[in-house]
């Protein structure tokens, strides 16, 4: 059995329960500030995404106890991440980018 | 050969905790890693067997359209229906056996084959390691393989037949076709990339955890670490192919429009689709994936060329160093450069600009491999068996699938070369000579260790020097067929756009070229007399092949000849510990021309 | 020779097997949601102006899911931490939640679809369209409860702050109806990548709810015989959950209230 005593972990546990008010409170936010124009659309696009990376780092730092992983996880998901925005950037990057913007008679 | 002697005595292995197991558990629901690693190329060996008579077929219908196929035409009429009314091929039946043949022979045979037979064979044994990490995992990958498979080859037996629209499925045209074959296609394309993804998470997770004691990165054998960036390249670029394979299912069956563009007109009248749909996204998706497959097809070969390649000249890889960090750069680019498959898509300048840019620099990293082995050559006294002479025909012929790249990979030469035969050319250079020589080379290799005996060297030979003529003068043509303008995928061969219809049309394909398909028939006939020695050849020696006479009958240096053969189940009898590097061939002052990598100094 | 690090971290790695497995999964997750995200953002830029939807779903109910999801995060948490800490019957406790909140879950969802399924959009023949739930459909004619648009523009954007409009039962006679669509994947292309997103999604609530089910019910005997395995099931169980967790996080933004 794991040696780690109760009160080693009740710190943790702490923890946990921080960050899950951390994540109602994220919630919350995310519809009020839906509610509210910041000006333009892409200010509120913006914010809530902010927003919502936020949560996630929560739940990916903590939870997943990505905040004291080891360097092979760190370095799979540093690659991941690469390709994702890669994915992603380059195909928008292509749509935004078509020729017949340059055509003129 | 002569029977080695060297040092380590196998102790024999006792099979305590394992008891003897049943048929059905030891052959077919095995979690052995050498028994998938045996029913994944099997499996695969028929699907490049069946791969291939699609495509006889098709060569047929180039150069004869529009007659009855001999020999087989009444079959197909039987087994096919209307599709092959008379024994002749329809056009349907044509575009069908095109997008089965490349689906077939990437999905089905080669990935399988290279990746799934070879690697889960070797991987745990060249690295030192009882099994695979997850063995049921690894089961359940080769199930999904199968399950997969099955729902491709049932979907040419449906009404309207298996899938037409080519293996890249590009939509509207995927969709829009009425018949439920692309439905299969998608449904089948689902389970092998689930099949594919559990193999890489496996692989990943085997090279990682479970390398010996001593074992380091740097002494890992170069066909671990082409394997290790292969199931990367899986693991990370199939997921959006996956994707992208659901929404393309959610068009055809629940009628979405993710790749179908307002005003969409099919048959001349508009679809009753809502639009707003986007059908290059499909292509992105579908070529991010697609080209670190092409990466996946041809990897593992480069890792069974070298490992063949150290053994038979007798002396350490050139510039290990430098293969490992060109594959693992090479495998690192191949994530962005995918858009050089879609230049006439459209795509603004800048955009092409920076896709151009990368498919250059990927080139860098190939060349230095290809250097490097030929290198390695250099000095050596080599020893022409026939998993050498394979690897030596390899070695020209990748070179000239990827040196034939770099003109497609500028838009403004792909322009004119995009969508024909050039390009037909240029990838199975790199796949049918290429990859498929090294699998063979691979198995002719590997044969004594999986079976304790020999396959011949007589046929072995005859099947190297005929397979090389034949592929040469089935592919040399079709540089010149593409470069005279002929496009792939047409039913006719190209007869509707050739001289003899259209006398004075501007770059109509001349008597001349259109008479090329007719040798490419007879050329890709003779390929498949050639492969009737090595069909005999394998099946005859499991049973009556020489035997081996010892563990090590190639005198190797890598694990996996240091064990029992076959080896036991879970491997080694004891932990094996590392001392040195893969290839300490003919170190000087050491009384053998080679050195175990378990042999300690 | 058995495998090794099976259950004990791999001295220079720190890991063991599975922890290396189900984050290398994770990563190919990553990716395949990657890719419906960048579809969501094409479909949504390539729309043409005032025709990709706001308001179309309820945000009380989808903020109750979320916050559902999260309390289910951290009873999984809490359930792992309490096998660290040698208390089988917390873990079942915590556990048992776990489920019941992945029912809740994908109890909610499903009301969700069905809602959805039974909105329709009818084009009459003389040019107007009548929107709203189905209350009867027969032979002859079909009742909804909704309202009359003159421009089909009108029922894009429902977000609070357009014009009111009254919901009345409205009876339309069959032989009036030139198109009658509910508000399937087949709508449009938001519904589209809305169901796709959303039923993908709730198949991996489905799966990791099977799967930490089974661990907590008859896969739970292994805390008896080999606890740090049982330990580190639950702990790899546990991420896929939080993973699941984690895209609805974003996914409930981008539908819901963008
Ligand atoms: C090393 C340099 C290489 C370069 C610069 C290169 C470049 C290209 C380009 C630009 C195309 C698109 C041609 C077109 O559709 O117009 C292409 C097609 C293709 N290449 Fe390569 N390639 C290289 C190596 C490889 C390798 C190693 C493979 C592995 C098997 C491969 C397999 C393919 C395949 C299968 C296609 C055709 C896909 C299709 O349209 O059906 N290539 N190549
Ligand atoms: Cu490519």
């Amino acid at each position: 059995m794991s040696d780690q005593s109760a009160d080693h972990f009740s710190h943790h546990i702490r923890r946990y329960l921080f960050v899950f008010y951390a994540l109602l409170f994220g919630t919350l936010i995310t519809v009020a500030a839906s509610y509210i124009p910041f000006g333009n659309r892409a200010m509120n696009i913006a914010v809530a995404l902010v927003i919502a990376i936020c949560k996630a780092s929560l739940v990916g730092c903590y939870f997943m106890h990505l905040i004291s992983e080891r360097k092979m996880i760190y370095f799979i998901l540093a690659f991941t991440t690469f390709f994702f925005a890669g994915l992603m950037f380059l195909t928008l990057w292509s749509f935004s980018d078509p020729p017949w913007h340059t055509v003129t008679h | 050969m002569q029977a080695s002697t060297h040092a380590i005595p196998h102790p024999h292995v006792h099979e305590e905790h394992h008891e003897e197991a049943g048929f059905w558990s030891k052959y077919v629901f095995s979690t052995d890693h050498k028994v998938i690693g045996i029913q994944y190329g099997f499996t695969a060996l028929c699907f490049l067997f069946f791969g291939f008579c699609l495509m006889l077929v098709m060569r047929w219908q180039i150069a004869h359209p529009g007659q009855p196929v001999p020999l087989v035409g009444p079959l197909l009429e039987t087994l096919l229906g209307n599709m092959a009314a008379k024994g002749i091929v329809s056009n349907d039946l044509y575009n069908s056996f095109g997008a089965m043949h490349g689906t077939i022979m990437v999905f089905l045979a080669i990935v399988p084959l290279a990746f799934g037979a070879f690697g889960n064979y070797l991987v745990p044994l060249q690295i030192g390691a009882p099994d695979m990490a997850f063995p049921r995992v690894n089961m359940a990958s080769y199930q999904f393989y199968v399950l997969g498979g099955v729902i491709m080859f049932f979907s040419f037996f449906i009404p309207g037949g298996a899938a037409q629209a080519g293996w890249t499925s590009y939509p509207p045209l995927a969709v829009a076709i009425p018949t439920d074959g692309q439905t299969f296609w998608l449904a089948g394309m689902v389970l092998l990339i689930t099949s594919s993804l559990l193999g890489a998470v496996n692989f990943i997770a085997t090279v990682i955890q479970l390398r010996a004691p001593g074992m380091t990165w740097m002494r890992l054998p170069f066909f671990v670490w082409a394997q290790f960036v292969t199931g990367f390249l899986l693991l990370l670029a199939f997921p959006p192919l996956e994707a992208a394979g659901v929404l393309q299912l959610m068009d055809k069956v629940a009628h979405t429009s993710f790749f179908l563009p307002t005003g969409l007109a099919v048959g001349g009248n508009l679809a009753n689709v809502s639009g707003g749909g986007n059908p290059l996204l499909w292509q992105h998706l579908f070529w991010f994936l697609a080209h670190p497959e092409v990466y996946v097809l041809i990897l593992p070969a480069m890792g069974i060329v070298s490992e063949i390649i150290a053994n038979n000249t007798r002396k350490p890889l050139w510039g290990y160093k430098s293969l490992v960090y060109a594959v693992l750069t090479l495998g690192f680019l191949s994530f962005i450069v995918w858009a050089h498959h879609m230049y006439l898509t459209g795509m603004g300048t800048k955009i092409a600009t920076f896709f151009q840019t990368t498919t250059m620099i990927i080139s860098i990293p190939s060349v230095i491999i290809l250097s490097c082995l030929f290198i390695s050559l250099w000095g050596g006294s080599i020893r022409f068996n026939t998993p050498m002479l394979f690897v030596m025909a390899f070695l020209p012929m990748f070179g000239i699938g990827g040196l034939t790249g770099l003109p497609l990979g500028f838009s403004y030469s792909d322009i004119h070369l995009h969508d024909t035969y050039y390009v037909i050319a240029h990838f199975h250079y790199i796949v049918a000579p290429g990859t498929i020589f090294a699998l063979f080379a691979g198995i002719y290799f590997w044969f004594p260790k999986a079976t304790g005996r020999m396959m011949s060297e007589f046929w072995g030979q005859v099947h190297f020097w005929a397979s090389l003529i034949f592929m040469n003068l089935i592919f040399q043509p079709m540089f010149a067929q593409g470069m005279a303008g002929m496009l792939r995928r047409m039913a006719d061969g190209g007869a509707n756009y050739s001289t003899a219809k259209v006398p004075d049309a501007i770059g109509g394909l001349s008597p001349h070229m259109m008479g090329l398909h007719t040798y490419i028939l007879w050329a890709a006939v003779g390929l498949a007399f050639a492969q009737i020695p090595f069909i005999f050849n394998f099946f005859w020696s499991i049973h009556h092949g020489k035997p081996a006479g010892s563990d090590n009958p190639w005198n190797s240096t890598t694990l996996e000849w240091q064990t029992p053969t076959p080896p036991p189940h879970g491997n080694f009898a004891t932990v094996p510990h590392v001392y040195r590097g893969p290839y300490e061939y003919s170190v000087p002052g050491h009384a053998t021309d080679f050195t175990p990598q378990n042999q300690p100094d | 020779m058995d495998i090794p690090y099976t259950v004990e971290a791999r001295p220079d790695t720190g890991l063991y097997n599975a922890k290396v497995g189900i984050w290398l999964f994770l990563a190919s997750e990553v990716m395949l949601f990657g890719a419906l995200f960048s579809t969501y953002i094409l479909l949504r830029v390539g729309a043409p102006e005032g025709f990709w939807p706001h308001g179309w779903l309820n945000i009380p109910v989808g903020t109750v899911n979320t916050l559902v999801l999260i309390t289910s995060s951290i009873t999984t948490v809490m359930a792992w931490a309490s096998l660290k800490m040698n208390q089988f019957g917390r873990f079942k406790f915590f556990h048992a939640c776990t489920l019941c909140l992945a029912l809740t879950f994908v109890g909610i969802k499903s009301y969700e679809y069905h809602d959805k399924f039974m909105h329709y959009e009818i084009t009459l023949k003389d040019g107007r369209i009548a929107d709203g739930h189905l209350v009867k459909r027969t032979a002859d004619q079909v009742v909804i409860s909704g309202h009359y648009v003159e421009d089909r523009k009108e029922l894009f954007d429902l977000r609070a702050g357009g014009p009111p409009h009254e919901h009345t039962e409205i009876t339309i006679p069959q032989a009036q109806i030139k198109k009658m669509e509910n508000y399937g994947p087949w709508h449009t292309t938001y519904l589209a990548i809305y169901f796709t997103l959303t039923g993908l999604h709730a198949l991996h609530v489905i799966g990791g709810a099977i799967v930490i089910g089974f661990l907590w019910g008859p896969g739970s005997k292994l805390w008896k015989t080999d606890p740090d395995r049982f330990t580190n099931r639950i702990e790899i169980s546990g991420l896929f959950w939080h993973f699941v967790d984690l895209v609805w996080i974003f996914l409930f933004p981008v539908l819901y209230l963008l």
